[in-house]
């Protein structure tokens, strides 16, 4: 379990991560989203013990990151953005340097290493070739085996599938999946939205070393991007008589044959601008939601539609107040 | 708030030295793997003391034309001196980028989120970059030793054999250790490399110091060479454990030198701002002042002692080199009240350059303690005792009290001048020597310019009116306590 109450680091008056509080139980996985520079490797640092924090506490399975380092450090498995190889060692030499640093038996960690290099699909002699004429992908693949070699209960993973085919990142997304099932928790940093959908059960957007929205990707889909967008296509262009729609939904768009506009209550509206557009003697051929993506949030929040304010210490978003800090994730 | 880590037991048992040697082992394995670092060793294992061989022989028989057979005796012993010294340089580059290497080829994150302490990870790097290297130099100085015997006969005396093993050992070490140091404080191998001409220019300096000493064939001086480099060894040593952790490695990563930030936290600290941007008015400024005095407890007490070994440095400097017979018959009261009477004009027109010399010395060593960490704080502050002392010694031998003098001639003005000197060279050491340890607070390099704006503050506000006293009374004050004590 991971746990941080306004985590703050401050280095010579520059502060790189600022109150951030989230926590992450068993068998979850949460995604930090955030542009560069947001504060998020500064706050896997401090997570594994790597860095002290200024301000605030963390604690992994109950052990503080700070009183408590070495505990916490046997606990975690962290992929850094770039997996750092040793490269004149080959994928063995470089596990069992690793395991031995965890207190793994030999036999341990070449029966773990040859598994994990199985698992994840790396070629037969992988594991004995030197890990400087390894591809880039193999080389992310051994830095996430080297995360997991000692089956931490928390993994901090920065980017763990980039660099690699889609075949290598659907089976890295898998094994993390299956770790999560396996009730580890899991912080993974990203830049791939898509990807932060599929694995997390909550995602914490970080920007300027805060937390601007914290939630599961439904919820924030949701409440970020507030009123839902519909889409009519009609069997002939509205010619003007789309500000008919006025007095019920918040028109946007008209373009030949399409209107698409905004609405609180669709239940309500939709049947009405249905019942409308049919008296006008434009004939509905479709109707649909316009599907909003974790892109649309993470762009609305990190490249300037929304401007975190201290109201109340509450951030928010084009004046909404945004679900965060107090979450439980 | 942010609390200390629970400290470890100090010490360093098996359980430590073999994960330590975990990384010596993979350090020194990759190290063997690298050609760039085999062909030198071989070089320097087997090329190098060849040479070195066919030079001593062609040097004794040279010197045998001439029955200078002293001359080869004393300069064969300095060739293997530099047979060992060679292949032992290498650790430096080595250990320059044992930390900062890793840390630009992103691997060394990895290793800092293992559960290995600070003490572990350092005493494996310094291991790792401290062996190949002394494998080659011992492997050097028995290729050159074989050699010698064979080609020419000449065994090594045994002692001499030790000494110079013990040289070239005790060299590796402090390249090593100073090296992991700058290593660790440094955020590219480029600047490492820069910083290592600090270690490069003193080592040079050293192993001349060592030639002549081996020239002149004082082997007591080769031990007591031995001793001071043992204490530097472990200075370095406890230094780099002291300071080495994971924050300082991974905490920045820029170079970049923030001039207006540095000022910034200059002027605050300096003015005294408090947490909530307010600046004190000047009389509270002032009082605030004295706070930073009881935090300079420790170089003070290094400082005291230092004051104190020097003046009885002095004392016994002067029964060893006692000044010559007319000189030494001037040293009577009846004389120094004569000269100070004669001389009583021109300490009236003194204050002013007293207090300017005081002021020229205080300045002049705080920028030299910039460079020498602290050690010519220490140094500047002991040598007016040091000839207190000698004068003293001297006074002793002619005949008068030395007590006497010191009271009449030096306490006077020594009162308001020694708690001034005192206070600028602890605030100077101080702010000087915390280069050395980690802060209980922010960086290294934020404590180095709030302790730089301490002194400024003591500086400023303590030592200048002290001195000026200081000068009064002893350009006004002191020549009439001597007329008076020695009657002129």
């Amino acid at each position: 379990m991971i746990e941080a109450d306004q985590l703050t680091k401050r280095f010579d008056g520059f502060t790189a991560v600022d109150e951030l509080t989230i926590t992450v139980n068993r068998g979850e996985l949460l995604a930090l989203l955030g542009p560069n520079g947001a504060g998020k490797t500064t706050t896997v640092r401090m997570l594994s013990a790597i860095l002290q924090p200024t301000l605030g506490t963390a604690r992994i399975n109950g052990y503080d990151v700070v009183q408590e380092a070495d505990q916490v450090r046997r606990l975690i498995g962290m992929l850094t953005e770039q997996p750092g190889l040793y490269s004149r060692s080959n994928g063995i030499e470089y596990l069992l340097f690793f395991g031995r640093l965890y207190g793994m038996s030999d036999d341990e960690i070449q029966r773990r290493g040859h598994h994990l290099f199985e698992r994840f699909g790396m070629p037969e002699n992988a594991a004995f070739r030197r890990l400087g004429e390894y591809s880039k992908g193999m080389r992310q693949k051994v830095g996430i085996i080297r995360a997991m070699l000692h089956s931490p209960a928390v993994l901090l993973l920065d980017e763990p599938t980039s660099a690699m085919d889609p075949h290598s990142a659907k089976l890295v997304r898998d094994a993390i999946l299956e770790l999560r099932d396996d009730k580890r928790s899991i912080i993974v940093c990203t830049h791939n939205l898509a990807e932060a959908e599929l694995l997390a059960d909550n995602i914490a957007i970080i920007n300027h070393g805060r937390i601007i929205a914290q939630d599961d990707p439904v919820t924030l889909k949701r409440e970020l991007l507030g009123r839902r967008r519909f889409e009519i296509q009609l069997d002939r262009s509205p010619d003007g008589l789309a500000s008919e729609l006025d007095d019920l939904v918040t028109v946007e768009e008209v373009e030949l044959q399409t209107i698409r506009y905004v609405t609180d209550n669709p239940v309500l509206t939709n049947p009405q601008v249905v019942r409308r557009l049919d008296g006008l003697g434009l004939g509905v051929v479709s109707l649909h939601e316009l599907s909003a993506t974790l892109e649309d949030v993470y762009l609305n929040i990190v490249a300037g539609n929304a401007e975190p304010s201290s109201i109340d210490g509450q951030p928010t978003t084009n004046g909404q107040s945004l679900p965060v800090l107090e979450s439980t994730v | 708030m942010n609390m200390a880590p629970i400290s470890r037991p100090n010490t360093f048992n098996r359980y430590d030295l073999r994960m330590a040697l975990l990384i010596t082992k993979r350090e020194v394995r990759d190290s063997f793997r690298d050609w760039r670092i085999i062909i030198p060793i071989v070089i320097l294992t087997l090329v190098f003391p060849a040479l070195a061989t066919f030079t001593a022989r062609v040097l004794f028989n040279f010197t045998a034309q001439y029955g200078a057979g002293l001359v080869s005796d004393r300069l064969v012993p300095f060739l293997l001196l530099i047979v060992g010294f060679f292949p032992m340089s290498f650790s430096l580059v080595i250990a320059l980028e044992t930390f900062v290497g890793e840390k630009e080829r992103k691997s060394l994150e990895p290793l800092l989120s293992t559960p290995l302490t600070n003490s572990q990870l350092y005493v494996g790097k310094v291991l790792a970059a401290l062996i190949p290297p002394m494998i080659t130099s011992y492997l050097g100085i028995t290729v050159y030793l074989i050699g010698l015997f064979v080609a020419a006969n000449w065994a090594i005396p045994t002692e001499l054999f030790i000494q110079i093993l013990l040289l070239s050992t005790l060299q590796g070490v402090i390249m090593v250790a100073a090296a992991v140091i700058v290593s660790s404080q440094t955020t590219s191998v480029r600047a490492a490399n820069l910083l290592a001409s600090f270690i490069i220019v003193p080592i040079a300096l050293l192993l001349q110091l060592e030639a002549i000493v081996l020239f002149w064939g004082n082997s007591q001086g080769l031990w007591w060479l031995i001793l001071a480099l043992t204490v530097t060894a472990v200075i370095f040593i406890r230094m780099g454990i002291k300071i080495f952790n994971r924050e300082e490695l991974l905490g920045q990563d820029i170079d970049t030198l923030r001039v207006s930030w540095t000022m910034r936290q200059f002027r605050d600290r300096i003015f005294a701002r408090d947490v909530d941007g307010r600046y004190p008015g000047p009389f509270h400024w002032y009082r605030d002042n004295f706070t930073l005095i009881p935090k300079l407890g420790l170089p003070s007490g290094t400082l005291l002692i230092s004051l104190v070994g020097a003046i009885v440095l002095g004392f016994a400097l002067s029964s060893q080199y006692p000044l010559p017979e007319e000189i030494q018959s001037t040293l009577s009261g009846a004389d120094i009240a004569k000269n100070t009477s004669n001389l009583q004009f021109m300490f009236s027109r003194l204050p002013i350059s007293i207090f300017m010399q005081n002021i020229r010395v205080i300045i002049l060593a705080a920028f030299l303690g910039i460079i020498t960490f602290g050690v010519t704080d220490i140094l500047i502050f002991m040598l007016p005792w040091l000839i207190v002392g000698f004068l003293g010694g001297q006074l002793a031998i002619s005949g008068e009290n030395p007590l006497i003098f010191l009271l009449s001639a030096i306490v006077p003005h020594a009162i308001f001048e020694l708690p001034a000197l005192l206070l600028a060279s602890a605030a100077a050491l101080h702010w000087h020597a915390s280069i050395l340890a980690r802060p209980e607070n922010g960086s290294i390099g934020e404590n180095w310019v709030n302790l730089a704006a301490d002194f400024c503050r003591l500086f400023i506000s303590l030592v200048i009116p002290l001195l000026l006293i200081a000068a009064f009374v002893e350009a006004y004050v002191t020549p009439r306590v001597i007329l008076l004590v020695y009657g002129g």
